[in-house]
C-alpha cells in the first residue's frame, strides 16, 4: 500500500512534467494544424539556457529568464521559419520543425558538448520532505508538482476566463472571422507558438536537474510526448492532461511491479510450453513488465488509433 | 496548381490563411511537379553508367560506396513512393527496410534452405517481408494521411525499434544478427566472394527496382496515388477510395524498401538495431526530401549527394551532423523542390536557348557566395576547435593548412573571407536575378 502511495507521486510527477510539453504541442496543433517536432527540442533548450543562467545567478533566476529565452526563439521560429514553410504546406511544415529538431540537437553539441551539464538541484529544495515507510520523497519532486499545477490552474484561467482567452479561442474556431473583427490573428499564433515553446523550455528548467541535461534528452521525451497528444486527441487540452497522467502512472507502476509474461499467461489459463529455450516465442514468454515499460505508451496508442482513432477526447472527424 | 495539402484533412479553421498557391513560373519552389515522365535515354546512360563505373574507381572503398549509394537509392526511391507520389509523410520507414534485412539475415543463417537457392533472388525475400509488415502497419495507418499517418508511422516506428532489443530471438539484441552470403547456392559459379561481384547484384537490383517503381507510377494505381495527395475528396467522387489507394501505396513501398534491407543485408552481412531506429528514418526523409520529391529522379539525385557528402564531410570533420542539418532546413525553407527542382527549373532557359546567358551571372554571384560560405564554415570549425579541443591542444588543421586556433590572425583572415565573399554575392546578386529573368523571357535580343 505504501509503495503505491511512493509510486503514485512518482507517476505523477513524471505525468505533469509530461503534460507541461504536451499542453503547448496540443495548444499549438489545434491552432495551425501542425505538430511541431521540435517542441521537445525547446524542453532541452530551457534546460541548458538554465544551467547556463544559473552558474552566474542562480537557479531561480534561471527559473525566471530561460523560459523567457525559449519563448522568445520559438516566437522567432514562428514568424521568420514556419510562416514561410507554411506556404508550401502541412507536409513541408512537418519537415521543417523535424529538421529543426535535428538542427537543435547539434546546436546544442556543439555549444555545450556531448557530456551531461552539472546541472542540480538547488540547495534549497535538496532536503527531503517526507518518507512513506522508508521510501523518501524528496522536496523538489513535490516543487515540480506544485509548479506544474500552477501552470495548468493558470492556463485554464487564462483560456476560459480571460479575454485575451477567449480571443484565442474564437481565433482557434474562426480565425478568419476574428481577424475580420479587428484582431491581429497571426500575431496571436505568433503569441501563442513563442508561450507552447516556453511551458517547454519551463519543463526543460525544472525536470533538468532530475533527468539530466544532455543532448539526448529532447529524444528521449519527444516521441513520448507525441503519443501523449495523439492518445489524448489532438487538439484537446483536458486529453493532453489525461494522456499524461495515464502514461506518467503505467510507465511508473510498470517500473516498480516485476510482472512476467510468465504468469500472466499462467494465470489466464495457458501453460508455459515443455521446451522453451528452443521456442520461437521464448522472449516473448521471458518478457517482464519494467523490459517493456518504456514501449508500453506506443502499444497503447497504436491500440487507441485502431479502437479510437480520435483519441480519448477529440473530436471525431467528419 | 494547389501545391498545399488537401483541405480537409485539417480541423476546420485550423489554418489561418486562405490556401496560397506558389507562383507556378518558380519551379524551385514546388514541392510536386505535375509530370513525373521521363524518356529512355537517360535510363539507359545510367545504366552504362552504372556498368563502367567500376573500370573507373577500382579499390574497394569506392565500391562500398557505391554500393552503398546504390541502396540508399532504392530505399530513398520507394520512400518517396509515398511522400512524393501519395504525399504521405513516414517518420519510421526504416523498420520496412530493417525487417526486410533482417528477415534476409535469417534466411542467410537457415544454412539447408539457403544452400538450395541463388543469392541473387534473396533480396525477393526482404521485400516480401517489408510488404507483409506494410500490409499490417498499413491496415491501420492508412486510414488518413496528413498528420495522422505521420503521428502512427512515428509511433510503429518507435515500438518496433523499441522491440528489437526485447525480441532477441529475431532481431539479436544489441549486437544484432550477422551470417555469411557465401553459403548460398552458387550463381552461374559466381560465389559473391568479391566486393566486384557483389556489386553487380546490388545494381542489377537497383536498375530492376528503379524501373519497376517508374512502371508502377505510370499504372493507374500510381495515378490515383497522385490525384489522392493533390484532392482525396474529388477522387472519392471519381468512384476511388482513397484510402485503398493509400494502402496500395504503402504495400508497394514496403516491399522496395525491404528490398533495399535484402541488399543491405547481402553487403554488409550484418544487421543491427541501427538499421531501424528514428535516426536511418530521419536520414531517408533528408535524403530524399534534399534530392527533392516532386520528380522521380529526385531521390537519386539526393542519395548520390547526401552519401558523397557524407562520406567526404564525415572523413574531414565531426561537424558534418550540424552541417547536413544546416543544409537540410535550409532546403526546406527556401528549396522545397529540392536539387531535381532546382535543375529542372532551368528547363525553359535550356529551351528558349538562352542558357549560356546564364553562366556568367552565375559565376560572379555563385562564386564568391560559395567562398564566403566556405569562410563560415572555417568559422564554425575554429570555434568548435576552441571550446572543445583538449586543453594545450592549440594547433588544428584546415583546408591544408595548420595554425593555432588562438591566435587572433586566423580569425581575421576566416572572418574577412566570409564578408568579402558573402558581400560580392549579395551585390551582385541582382544581376543574376536580372539575367534569369532575361533567359526565362521569349523572345528579344539573346
Amino acid at each position: 500500500m505504501d509503495l503505491i502511495l511512493v509510486n503514485l507521486i512518482d507517476g505523477l510527477v513524471t505525468g505533469l512534467l509530461l503534460f507541461m510539453l504536451s499542453a503547448g504541442l496540443t495548444l499549438i496543433f489545434s491552432m495551425m494544424g501542425v505538430l511541431n517536432f521540435a517542441h521537445a527540442s525547446f524542453y532541452m533548450l530551457g534546460a541548458y539556457f538554465a544551467y547556463q543562467i544559473s552558474l552566474a545567478l542562480g537557479f531561480w533566476m534561471g527559473l525566471l529568464i530561460a523560459p523567457i529565452v525559449v519563448g522568445v526563439l520559438g516566437a522567432g521560429v514562428e514568424r521568420y521559419g514556419l510562416r514561410r514553410v507554411h506556404q508550401y504546406g502541412h507536409v513541408p511544415e512537418l519537415i521543417f520543425t523535424f529538421g529543426l529538431a535535428l538542427l537543435i540537437e547539434e546546436m546544442v553539441q556543439f555549444i555545450w558538448g556531448k557530456n551531461q551539464m552539472a546541472y542540480s538541484v538547488p540547495e534549497v529544495l535538496n532536503f527531503t520532505a517526507f518518507a512513506i515507510s522508508g521510501n523518501s520523497i524528496p522536496a523538489y519532486k513535490i516543487f515540480m508538482i506544485f509548479i506544474s499545477v500552477a501552470i495548468f490552474i493558470g492556463l485554464l484561467y487564462i483560456l476560459t476566463k480571460t479575454r485575451v482567452g477567449m480571443i484565442i479561442q474564437a481565433a482557434l474556431s474562426y480565425p478568419r472571422t476574428v481577424e475580420a473583427l479587428g484582431h491581429n490573428v497571426p500575431l496571436i499564433f505568433m503569441g501563442v507558438f513563442g508561450v507552447g515553446t516556453a511551458l517547454a523550455g519551463l519543463a526543460g528548467v525544472i525536470a533538468g536537474p532530475v533527468l539530466g541535461t544532455f543532448p539526448g534528452m529532447a529524444f528521449v521525451l519527444g516521441s513520448i510526448v507525441f503519443v501523449t497528444i495523439v492518445i489524448g486527441g489532438l487538439g484537446s487540452l483536458w486529453g493532453a492532461l489525461v494522456a499524461s497522467l495515464l502514461i506518467g502512472w503505467i510507465t511508473t507502476f510498470a517500473k516498480s511491479y516485476n510482472i512476467e509474461m510468465e504468469d500472466v499467461l499462467n494465470a489466464i489459463g495457458i501453460s508455459t510450453p515443455e521446451n522453451l529455450s528452443d521456442s520461437v516465442f521464448r522472449d516473448f514468454w521471458s518478457l517482464t513488465s519494467p523490459q517493456i515499460a518504456d514501449i508500453l505508451p506506443y502499444i497503447l496508442m497504436v491500440l487507441i488509433l485502431i479502437f479510437r482513432p480520435a483519441g480519448l477526447f477529440g473530436k471525431r472527424q467528419s | 496548381m494547389t501545391v498545399s495539402d488537401p483541405k480537409h484533412d485539417v480541423p476546420e479553421g485550423a489554418r489561418y490563411k486562405e490556401q496560397i498557391t506558389t507562383d507556378p513560373s518558380k519551379p524551385a519552389q514546388r514541392m510536386r511537379a505535375g509530370s513525373m515522365t521521363m524518356t529512355l535515354a537517360p535510363w539507359l546512360i545510367a545504366i552504362l553508367v552504372l556498368v563502367f563505373l567500376p573500370a573507373v574507381f577500382t579499390n574497394n572503398s569506392a565500391l562500398t560506396i557505391m554500393n552503398q549509394m546504390s541502396i540508399t537509392i532504392v530505399f530513398a526511391l520507394a520512400y518517396n513512393m509515398l511522400l512524393g507520389q501519395g504525399g504521405m509523410l513516414s517518420f519510421g520507414h526504416a523498420v520496412y527496410a530493417g525487417v526486410g534485412g533482417f528477415a534476409c539475415m535469417h534466411i542467410m543463417n537457415m544454412s539447408d534452405f539457403f544452400e538450395s537457392i541463388p543469392l541473387v533472388i534473396l533480396p525477393i525475400f526482404g521485400g516480401l517481408f517489408g510488404m507483409g509488415l506494410a500490409m499490417i502497419v498499413g491496415s491501420f495507418s492508412t486510414r488518413s494521411a496528413g498528420t495522422v499517418f505521420a503521428m502512427i508511422s512515428l509511433g510503429v516506428g518507435e515500438l518496433i525499434a523499441a522491440c528489437s532489443v526485447i525480441i532477441v530471438a529475431f532481431f539479436g539484441g544489441e549486437e544484432g544478427i550477422s551470417g555469411d552470403r557465401t553459403y548460398a547456392q552458387p550463381f552461374f559459379g559466381v560465389e559473391f566472394l568479391q566486393q566486384i561481384e557483389v556489386y553487380y547484384l546490388t545494381i542489377a537490383w537497383l536498375v530492376i527496382s528503379a524501373v519497376l517503381m517508374y512502371l508502377w507510377s505510370r499504372t493507374p494505381v500510381g495515378r490515383m496515388a497522385n490525384a489522392v495527395r493533390d484532392n482525396p475528396e474529388r477522387a472519392e467522387f471519381l468512384g476511388y477510395s482513397s484510402r485503398w489507394v493509400r494502402y496500395y501505396s504503402f504495400i508497394a513501398s514496403g516491399f522496395f524498401c525491404g528490398i533495399a534491407g535484402g541488399l543491405f543485408a547481402i553487403n554488409y552481412e550484418i544487421l543491427t538495431e541501427e538499421n531501424l531506429n528514428t535516426t536511418s528514418s530521419g536520414v531517408i526523409l533528408l535524403v530524399t526530401f534534399l534530392g527533392g520529391v516532386g520528380f522521380f529522379f529526385g531521390p537519386i539525385i539526393g542519395a548520390i549527394a547526401f552519401t558523397l557528402l557524407q562520406t567526404v564531410l564525415s572523413l574531414s570533420t565531426e561537424l558534418w551532423a550540424f552541417y547536413a542539418g544546416v543544409l537540410f532546413v535550409a532546403t526546406v525553407m527556401f528549396f522545397p523542390g529540392g536539387l531535381a527542382g532546382l535543375i529542372m527549373m532551368h528547363v525553359p532557359a535550356f529551351k528558349l536557348g538562352k542558357s549560356s546567358g546564364l553562366v556568367m551571372p552565375y559565376l560572379k554571384t555563385l562564386l564568391p557566395g560559395a567562398i564566403g560560405v566556405l569562410g563560415l564554415a572555417a568559422l564554425v570549425e575554429m570555434t568548435f576547435h576552441f571550446r572543445h579541443a583538449a586543453t594545450g591542444d592549440d594547433e588544428m588543421t584546415l583546408f591544408w593548412t595548420t595554425f593555432n586556433s588562438h591566435d587572433v590572425l586566423p580569425w581575421v583572415i576566416a572572418i574577412a573571407i566570409t564578408v568579402i565573399g558573402l558581400g560580392i554575392a549579395k551585390v551582385t546578386a541582382p544581376s543574376l536575378k536580372e539575367a534569369w529573368n532575361e533567359a526565362n523571357t521569349a523572345g528579344g535580343a539573346s
